[in-house]
């Protein structure tokens, strides 16, 4: 790994300096980590006196268990649907802010500013958007014969969530597909309309393919947000409900973990999902390799 | 662009606009709601135009909160939230830009070692370790306290990397010219670095603040004291208490008082702000 090519000498002084971080990391991520696991790996008795060592019992367990291949199921829709829903919208307003000269920093500016807000703060303001009795949104649905019911509908949970998740990725989808556009030399857009290819085949044909780096990044990270970053909107709106559509693995761990108080099983998914973790860290970083070498 | 076509401007335009609608609006009808009084909202058709229970919505939330819902002083909450949010900033700052520093202008033993096990924390979010987490807080006697809501979260791997990043572009010449004038590690890096990395810190400090202030389910673990409570999580119990009739203008200002200070940063500070964004993700 790389360093200068003349490094300070001091024996000492460098642990000092990494020692805040490292003693930080140790206690508070490494360690509870570590006991995550172990407690994996073990059953307590009714009354917490006694832990037995069970191998995978936990993990064949939770396999088998109805409630978390629901969970599993409902966090793979939620998930693939706000990486695709914000996705392309914010792929569509970065080709059209692309396009505009003047104005493109005004729209830029009224774009960006949800990233700052909470995700239980989106929730909520989706929450009161499709209320059944006050919100907006329902009273037009109401007119097309629909009678959105969030409460009992589970999928109508669903696609709130989904919805308020959504709309706060936007802003971080929108400012890098705008870098995306700007890397894409404007002289191959040039010579395809010489060709005679419209905007909307150019579009397709040249452009969106040298976008898929940026594509491709973007969804690991879009996947990554919607299972570890929405904690927030599915308690402050559905908090799993109706009857556990909305109920995604952050939840469910949450959940059986703290109010149900089950260390085993909530152990066991706490390790599946830093696997998760693991894994969706390990894409990302190798496709930054693959950037650098261009 | 490459062609005039007046037909795809307006196109272009009407996407925006759209675009903008679609982020705007949820916050003008949560604003709408918020100067309204609570029975405008019982003839089931939400209104379009704010009201004029502005100021007796706010600064009720603000000055007394709504105790029936364990909801603290909104003034108190939001105080909680900006001490909390730029300790955080702070705090993530400081430990990384010195670990950063150590990595890339030392050579000892374990460095790689030590590298390795600040990168674990990417892969380690609170929503994987809550129980475990929470047990060593607990055990640290860190629950209700300042301490215990910034600590813990403080440890970068994000931060380290960009600032390793960026010392490894700070020419060589910089560190041998500092040498030959006598300057010890610590001098370089007040003198020279520091100043330097100005403009990094700033961006990061604004992702790091945004950061912050958001955190959600750690402060809803460990405060147990209203006097503790943050804002982002307050909003939440003032909505769920009185689900029934939830009043809607109360949650509503909550919501607006909890998103402001974070979207004012933003778009006060945009090239900062998207600096940072685009810099952590490296």
């Amino acid at each position: 790994m790389q360093t200068k090519r003349t490094v300070f000498h001091s024996r000492i002084l460098p642990y000092f300096l990494l020692a805040p971080q490292l003693i930080i990391t140790l206690i508070f991520f490494v360690w509870p980590a570590a006991q995550a696991i172990r407690q994996s790996f073990l059953r307590q008795d009714p009354f917490g006196l006694k832990e037995t060592f069970v191998w995978f019992a936990n993990y064949t367990r939770l396999l088998d268990d109805p409630d978390y291949l629901n969970a599993l199921g409902a966090t793979f829709v939620f998930s693939v649907g706000v990486t695709l829903l914000s996705m392309s919208l914010s792929l569509m307003f970065a080709v059209a802010v692309n396009r505009v000269l003047r104005s493109g920093r005004f729209y830029t500016t009224l774009l960006v500013w949800p990233y700052a807000v909470a995700p239980a703060a989106a929730g909520l303001l989706w929450w009161f958007m499709f209320n059944p009795s006050v919100g907006i949104i329902p009273y037009f649905l109401s007119f097309l014969g629909y009678e959105w019911n969030h409460r009992l509908h589970t999928g109508d949970a669903m696609v709130l969530i989904i919805i308020a998740a959504a709309w706060k990725q936007i802003s971080y989808n929108f400012l890098f597909f705008v870098a995306g556009l700007q890397s894409v030399p404007q002289s191959l857009s040039e010579a395809a309309a010489i060709d005679g290819a419209g905007p909307f085949k150019r579009f397709w044909t040249v452009i969106f393919p040298l976008l898929s780096p940026t594509t491709f990044f973007l969804a690991v990270i879009n996947i990554t947000y919607a299972m570890f970053d929405t904690f927030g909107i599915v308690d402050a709106t559905t908090s799993g409900g109706p009857s556990q559509s909305t109920n995604i693995l952050v939840y469910k761990v949450y959940a059986d973990g703290f109010i149900g108080l089950n260390l085993g099983p909530s152990a066991a998914q706490s390790v599946i999902l830093m696997l998760i973790v693991i894994a969706l860290t390990v894409v990302q970083f190798r496709w930054i390799e693959r950037k650098v070498q261009y | 662009m490459v062609e005039n076509r007046p037909f795809l401007t307006f196109l272009t335009h009407l996407i925006l606009i759209f675009g903008v609608l679609t982020v705007v609006f949820p916050v003008y009808l949560a604003f709408v709601a918020s100067t309204r009084g609570a029975t405008d909202f019982m003839t089931g058709i939400v209104p379009l135009l704010p009201g004029d229970q502005l100021s007796a919505n706010y600064g009720y939330l603000l000055g007394s909160g709504e105790s029936t819902a364990g909801a603290p002083p909104f003034m108190l909450m939001l105080a909680n939230s900006l001490l909390m949010a730029i300790l955080i900033a702070i705090g993530k700052i400081a430990i990384s830009i010195i670990s950063a520093f150590a990595i890339v202008y030392f050579r000892f033993p374990l460095r790689v070692l030590a590298f390795w096990v600040i990168f674990m924390t990417l892969m380690l979010p609170v929503e994987v370790r809550i129980l475990p987490t929470y047990k060593v807080v607990a055990d640290l006697g860190m629950l209700n306290s300042y301490s215990g809501l910034v600590i813990p979260v403080i440890a970068s791997a994000t931060a380290t990397f960009l600032f390793r990043q960026f010392f490894l572009t700070v020419p060589e010449e910089m560190m041998e010219a500092a040498r030959v004038d006598g300057a010890g590690p610590m001098k370089f890096f007040r003198d020279i670095l520091l100043p330097l990395s100005r403009t990094n810190i700033a961006a990061l400090f604004i992702i790091m603040f945004i950061y912050g202030w958001n955190q959600y389910l750690w402060p809803m673990l460990i405060t147990t004291e209203p006097h503790y409570y943050t804002v982002v999580m307050g909003i939440k119990r003032l909505a769920s208490v009185l689900d029934g009739d939830t009043q809607w203008n109360l949650v509503m200002a909550g919501v607006i008082l909890a998103g402001l200070p974070p979207v004012l940063v933003i778009i006060f500070m945009q090239r900062l702000f998207v600096k940072g964004l685009v810099e952590t993700e490296k």
